[in-house]
C-alpha cells in the first residue's frame, strides 16, 4: 500500500464524515420556519450594512511577512535533512540565505510594520 | 536471563496476520479495498472516539482547576456526558442564515474536517499503526494542518455577521503566525534526526528521545512548538478568535447544529494532533523507554503496548496544554503578535543555527556518549 493512494482514503473519509454527519442531521433533524431565525446574529438589534467590507489593514501586513518566512521554510526543510552531510559548508551556504531573510525581518520591524496599533 | 517475548496485544500482529489472510484468499484488488475500507473506517472511529474521551476529560479537569465538579449526571462519573452531548447536537436543527455565502459556507467544514483528519492520518500511535507514513511527514504535517485556516476564512467570511468577520481575521493572523515558528520548531529536530518521515524519526529516538539528544536546542525547540501548537488551536490564553466575552462565538457564531460541531470537534482533534505531534517529534513517539544495555527493563518496558506509551505520553502533553489554558489571562492581539514576531521567530532561528552547529560539532548526547545512547 503506497502513501499515496492511503492519503487520499484518509481524504475521502474525512469528507464522508461530514457528509454522512450532515445528511444524519437533515434527516433527523427537526426543522421548523421563522422569519427571525434567518437574521444574522447580533444582539438584540438587526445588523446594520454588510459585514463584506474593508478591513483592518495590520492583519494583511502580518499575512504578506508570513507569506515571506513561509517560503524560506519550504527552502529549508530539504537542507534541514541532509545538514549531516553537508558538513560546514552547508551551514555557511545557509547562514547567508537566514541573514538576509533575518534582516528582511529587521527591516520590517524597523518600518513599524509590527507595531499594532 | 533475557526474556525474549513479543508483546500479544501489539496492533501490528493483527494487521500483519489480516493482511496475510487476505492476500492468500483474494485477488490485490479486493485486498486493497477491504484494506482501505478498514483503514477508513478505523480512523473514523478513532477520530469520534478520541474526541469524546477528550472533551469529557477536558471539562472534567477543567473543573478540578475551578474547584468544581464538572459533568457529573449521565452516567456514572459523568462517564456518557459527551456521548449525550453528540446525539444531541445531531438531533439540532441546522438554521440556514438569509445573507450567507452559501457554498462557502457550507464549505468551511469540509475543510476544518478534512485538514484535521488528513494531519490525524500522519499520527503513529502505535508500532505499526500509522495510514500515511511520507517520507516527507514532517513537511506534510505542517501543509496540511494549516489547510485547517482557510475553512476558518471561509466561515467568517461567508457568516456576514461582523463577530465572525473579526474573530476570522484574528484567527487568520494568529495562526499564519504561529505556523511559522510551529515549522521551524519542528525543522531544529529535522536536522538533528536527519529525516523527516515520522517513523524514521522514531526509531532513532529508540534510547535517546530527541528533547534528550539535542539538549539546549531541544527544549527549546520543545517550548516553542508547545506554545505555538497552543496559539495554533485557539485555545488557553490565544483564544482571541473566540473570547466569548467580546465576540459570541467568534467565527462560527452564524453555525449551529451539527455544522457548527463539526467545527468544535476539529477544534478538539487539534489539540490532541499537537500533542501527537509533539509527542513523535520530541518524545520518541510510541518507543518505550529503553536503556541500552539493561535487555531485562527494555524487556519489560516492551511488554507494555506501544499505544499505550503513545497515549500517555500525549496525554500529559494534553494536561499541560489545559493547565495553560486555565492559568494565564487571555492576550492582547498586539502582544499575541509580538511574543510570535518579536520573540519566538528570532528564537526559533537563532535555535535552528545552534542545533545545526551542535549536531556538526558533534555535541548531541548521543554523539559524546556513543555507548550509552
Amino acid at each position: 500500500m503506497s502513501s499515496l493512494s492511503l492519503f487520499l482514503v484518509v481524504l475521502l473519509t474525512g469528507i464522508a464524515l461530514v457528509i454522512a454527519g450532515l445528511g444524519m442531521a437533515l434527516l433527523l433533524a427537526p426543522t421548523s420556519f421563522n422569519l427571525q431565525k434567518g437574521e444574522p446574529y447580533e444582539c438584540g438589534i438587526p445588523t446594520k450594512g454588510t459585514s463584506w467590507m474593508q478591513f483592518k489593514v495590520g492583519y494583511y501586513l502580518y499575512a504578506i511577512l508570513y507569506l515571506m518566512f513561509d517560503v524560506e521554510a519550504i527552502f529549508l526543510f530539504p537542507w534541514a535533512t541532509i545538514v549531516r552531510e553537508l558538513g560546514v559548508q552547508g551551514l555557511y551556504s545557509i547562514l547567508f540565505f537566514i541573514i538576509i531573510l533575518a534582516l528582511g525581518l529587521a527591516y520590517a520591524w524597523k518600518k513599524g510594520v509590527l507595531k499594532w496599533n | 536471563m533475557i526474556l525474549n517475548y513479543s508483546q500479544p496485544l501489539e496492533i501490528s500482529n493483527l494487521s500483519a496476520w489480516l493482511d496475510t489472510t487476505l492476500r492468500s484468499n483474494l485477488s490485490e484488488f479486493w485486498t486493497l479495498l477491504i484494506e482501505f475500507v478498514l483503514v477508513g473506517v478505523l480512523l473514523l472511529a478513532a477520530y469520534a472516539v478520541i474526541a469524546l474521551v477528550l472533551i469529557y476529560v477536558e471539562r472534567k479537569i477543567t473543573a478540578f482547576f475551578q474547584a468544581r465538579f464538572g459533568p457529573n449526571r449521565v452516567g456514572q462519573y459523568g462517564l456518557l456526558q459527551s456521548l449525550a452531548d453528540m446525539i444531541k447536537i445531531l438531533l439540532k436543527e441546522i438554521i440556514h442564515i438569509n445573507k450567507v455565502d452559501k457554498f462557502l459556507f457550507y464549505a468551511a467544514p469540509f475543510f476544518m474536517v478534512g485538514a484535521s483528519m488528513m494531519t490525524f492520518g500522519a499520527i503513529a500511535f502505535g508500532k505499526g499503526l500509522q495510514a500515511v507514513d511520507f517520507n516527507i511527514g514532517v513537511l506534510y504535517v505542517t501543509a496540511v494542518s494549516s489547510l485547517g485556516i482557510i475553512g476558518v476564512l471561509l466561515a467568517g467570511w461567508s457568516s456576514n455577521n461582523k463577530y465572525s468577520m473579526i474573530g476570522a481575521m484574528r484567527s487568520g493572523a494568529q495562526f499564519v503566525s504561529y505556523e511559522l515558528s510551529a515549522g521551524f520548531a519542528l525543522m531544529t529536530i529535522v536536522v538533528l534526526s536527519g529525516t523527516m518521515q515520522f517513523s524514521e524519526m522514531i526509531h532513532k529516538q529508540e534510547y535517546c528521545w530527541n528533547i534528550f539528544n539535542g539538549h539546549i536546542s531541544s527544549i527549546i525547540a520543545f517550548f516553542i512548538y508547545l506554545i505555538s501548537g497552543h496559539a495554533e488551536t485557539n485555545r488557553g490564553p490565544f483564544d482571541l478568535p473566540e473570547a466569548e466575552s467580546e465576540l459570541t462565538a467568534g467565527y462560527h457564531t452564524e453555525y449551529s447544529g451539527l455544522q457548527f460541531g463539526f467545527f468544535y470537534l476539529a477544534e478538539y482533534l487539534n489539540m490532541f494532533i499537537i500533542a501527537s505531534i509533539a509527542t513523535a517529534v520530541f518524545l520518541g513517539g510510541w518507543m518505550p523507554i529503553q536503556i541500552k544495555g539493561w535487555e531485562a527493563f527494555n524487556q519489560i518496558m516492551n511488554y507494555i503496548p506501544s499505544y499505550v506509551w503513545f497515549f500517555s505520553k500525549t496525554g500529559v502533553l494534553i494536561f499541560f496544554s489545559l493547565w495553560v489554558r486555565w492559568s494565564f489571562p487571555r492576550l492582547r492581539i498586539d502582544q499575541l503578535l509580538n511574543l510570535e514576531w518579536k520573540y519566538l521567530l528570532p528564537i526559533n532561528l537563532v535555535n535552528l543555527l545552534v542545533m545545526v552547529i551542535l549536531v556538526l560539532t558533534g555535541l548531541t548526547l548521543t554523539d559524546l556518549f556513543p555507548s550509552w545512547f
